[in-house]
């Protein structure tokens, strides 16, 4: 039984991978900016999760992390001349520590007061960014404008092709290191902590430690993507990261399912193509059509929270168990393992405790 | 001096109005232990909701006391109908459900009465009540009336049966359900009111931030940190926070950083009251039961 539903998931997973790498192959120059702002925002979601998901912590800041690897890239490359490829690791390491440094205090006090700054973080960051204290490194209002990397010489790719694929390979990196870190004894630690914190301290498992890196790791996964959205949009502005970017990674990772790092992909989808569609029905509807996308976001979080708290990935790993359990109930000597698989399953992709 | 004055004046006057908001957060923190990060939203909401019945030519102060009475009863359905579900599920479910309730009221705004910034007529006009000079009518209003909520709020917890029974609830729920206080209740009867005063706060911020469906992020950001400066379990202590952080973020940002970071200043005075002193000056020291 567990074997068919990892031999599922490989199935799916590399059926996920082929589609994504034919992709820029197929699709037009537009549809492939917005394939690789579906991975970015995926990427800040892997961390995001990480952290929320497993190890319970909220934030409602991960757009400020986002910005700092967006502005960190961007003043490397532009005012240090240093090439993207060694840009987005630096300002991801700046990330890390930023998020190790904020997570420090906030964390000793429970979930609420992290949750409280992060949200005041999300808030002041634009104000903080357009400072015009700061105007001759971050550009103020204006922001900093990028050139578009190339592909390497030699590749005959444009450079939304060459973007995409830099895109999916970081991803794909950052998603391998992700569900190790989470399916090892760090991620069994981080599960703990979310579930049965007193528990956990008293199995030696050093919480404070675990949290705070949790958060410097999953602040390092918002400045990646920060860095490489810097470089596919090739214009970093104050405005972009705003509360709402914060929330909608949020939104994202609950509609995907918290605790599910494949769930961030529908989660990205989600929140790339909600604005789009809202923006289009702007068209014909008028302004009204602008408060749709905060509609949606607004009633999912909630009807997810009260109806499949696992989210999209929840609910289709349920959706296939339940499928597994009626082809195996011709053999009721498997139903007792389905049973274990299934608890095991609910536990894997809950994102409470109780 | 005078322009001293003057800053701290208009902070004194913000500082009212984050103090209330405070207030409705530390209200529904006693009782759940949670922050309501829709709080700021719902007033604005409520903001609006005066607003359209002003502009339907209805006298101010009939539409503000039918705002406060349509909040406190539209807190109480909130409270019923999508928050009461949650009861029972862990942290991060209920901020999620907090910020998607923001997150409606946000977009319903926008939907109902558009996005443009709207200005909001102040009830007082002429010259102000005291401090003539170094703040506006509006303000020293603003000041009278914080004032008077803060006392009706006092009063109504500690002189009436239905404010002891609403405390005796959030500091022992089992115990108070043993003596017939309905408890569920008290727990809808405090999401009222904390809307009530949310939108007391919102119809005074009103006339210094404009009308738009974003006007409480700020104020509910210096809510948040005059709640913690204070002590997020004190109501005397948020109300105190909320006027300290409204002197402090108008000096600080009329002398020190700029008025454009001012937000800033609200974010730096969270980080510095968690890293020395999380329980602020008047909440208890946080224990944790093993």
């Amino acid at each position: 039984m567990a074997d068919a539903e990892n031999a599922l998931s490989l199935l799916v997973t590399l059926a996920v991978a082929v589609i994504a790498l034919a992709f820029p192959f197929v699709a037009s120059g537009y549809h492939i900016y917005q394939g690789a702002q579906v991975l970015i925002f995926a990427i800040a979601m892997l961390g995001l999760n990480l952290l929320t998901g497993f190890n319970g912590q909220i934030s409602l800041g991960h757009g400020a992390f986002f910005a700092i690897g967006c502005y960190g890239a961007a003043i490397l490359m532009t005012k240090f001349g240093l090439p993207y490829w060694a840009a987005i690791p630096a300002a991801s390491a700046v990330c890390f520590v930023a998020g190790f440094l904020f997570g420090f205090p906030a964390l000793r006090f429970g979930g609420l007061y992290l949750a409280l700054a992060t949200f005041a973080l999300a808030v002041a960051a634009p104000q903080i960014l357009s400072y015009t204290g700061f105007d001759a490194i971050t550009g103020g209002s204006q922001g900093i404008t990028l050139a578009k990397p190339q592909a390497p010489i030699g590749l005959k790719l444009t450079s939304d092709q060459w973007l995409y694929l830099v895109c999916l390979a970081s991803g794909a990196a950052l998603y391998w290191a992700a569900r190790n870190l989470a399916r090892g004894r760090i991620g069994r630690a981080l599960i703990a902590i979310r579930d049965q914190p007193i528990a956990a301290e008293t199995m030696g498992v050093n919480a404070a430690l675990y949290k705070t890196t949790c958060f410097g790791v999953s602040a390092l996964y918002a400045g990646v993507a920060g860095g490489l959205s810097a470089i596919a949009v090739g214009f970093v502005s104050p405005e972009s990261f705003g509360l709402s970017l914060s929330l909608a990674f949020l939104v994202g990772i609950v509609v995907g399912g918290l605790a599910s790092l494949g769930g961030v992909l529908f989660g990205a989808l989600f929140i790339e193509f909600v604005p789009n569609i809202a923006d289009q029905l702007s068209v014909n509807f008028g302004e009204s059509a602008k408060a749709l996308p905060g509609a949606i976001y607004g009633a999912l979080l909630i009807l997810v929270m009260a109806a499949m708290p696992t989210g999209v990935a929840g609910g289709a790993r349920a959706a296939t168990n339940a499928v597994m359990r009626w082809l195996a109930s011709s053999r009721p000597i498997e139903v007792a393992n389905d049973g274990g698989a299934d608890v095991a399953a609910k536990y894997e992709g809950k994102g409470e405790s109780p | 001096m005078g322009e001293f004055l003057h800053q701290l004046a208009s902070g004194v006057a913000l500082g009212g109005v984050y103090a209330i908001m405070a207030l409705a957060l530390v209200m529904i923190y006693q009782a759940t232990q949670l922050i309501n990060f829709a709080q700021g939203e719902m007033a604005m909401f409520s903001t609006y909701f005066a607003w359209k019945l002003i502009d339907l030519g209805e006298p101010y102060w009939l539409a503000f006391f039918a705002t406060v009475l349509v909040s406190f009863i539209g807190g109480v359905v909130i409270e019923r109908l999508i928050v009461r579900p949650f009861a029972n599920a862990p942290v991060l479910a209920s901020v999620i459900v907090f910020i998607g309730l923001s997150l409606i009221f946000n977009a319903l705004a926008g939907w109902l009465y558009g996005y443009s910034v709207q200005s909001f007529d102040s009830p007082f006009t002429g010259k102000p009540w005291f401090g003539a000079g170094y703040m506006s009518a509006h303000e020293s209003g603003s000041i009278v009336v914080t004032l008077a909520v803060l006392a009706l709020v006092y009063a109504f917890f500690r002189f009436t049966p239905l404010g002891l029974a609403m405390r005796a609830a959030a500091q022992n729920p089992v115990s108070s359900r043993l003596v017939g206080v309905r408890v569920g209740w008290m727990l809808a009867i405090g999401w009222g009111l904390a809307a009530a005063i949310g939108s007391i706060a919102g119809m005074m911020a009103a006339p210094i931030v404009y009308l738009d469906p974003n006007m409480m992020g700020g104020v509910l950001l210096y809510a948040f940190a005059g709640a913690v400066l204070g002590g997020i379990d004190n109501p005397f202590g948020a109300a105190v926070g909320g006027f300290a952080v409204g002197v402090l973020g108008n000096l600080i940002g009329a002398y020190l950083v700029g008025d454009e970071v001012k937000l800033s200043v609200a974010l730096a005075i969270i980080i510095a009251v968690l890293v020395w002193r999380p329980s602020g000056l008047f909440g208890r020291r946080l224990v944790a039961r093993v």
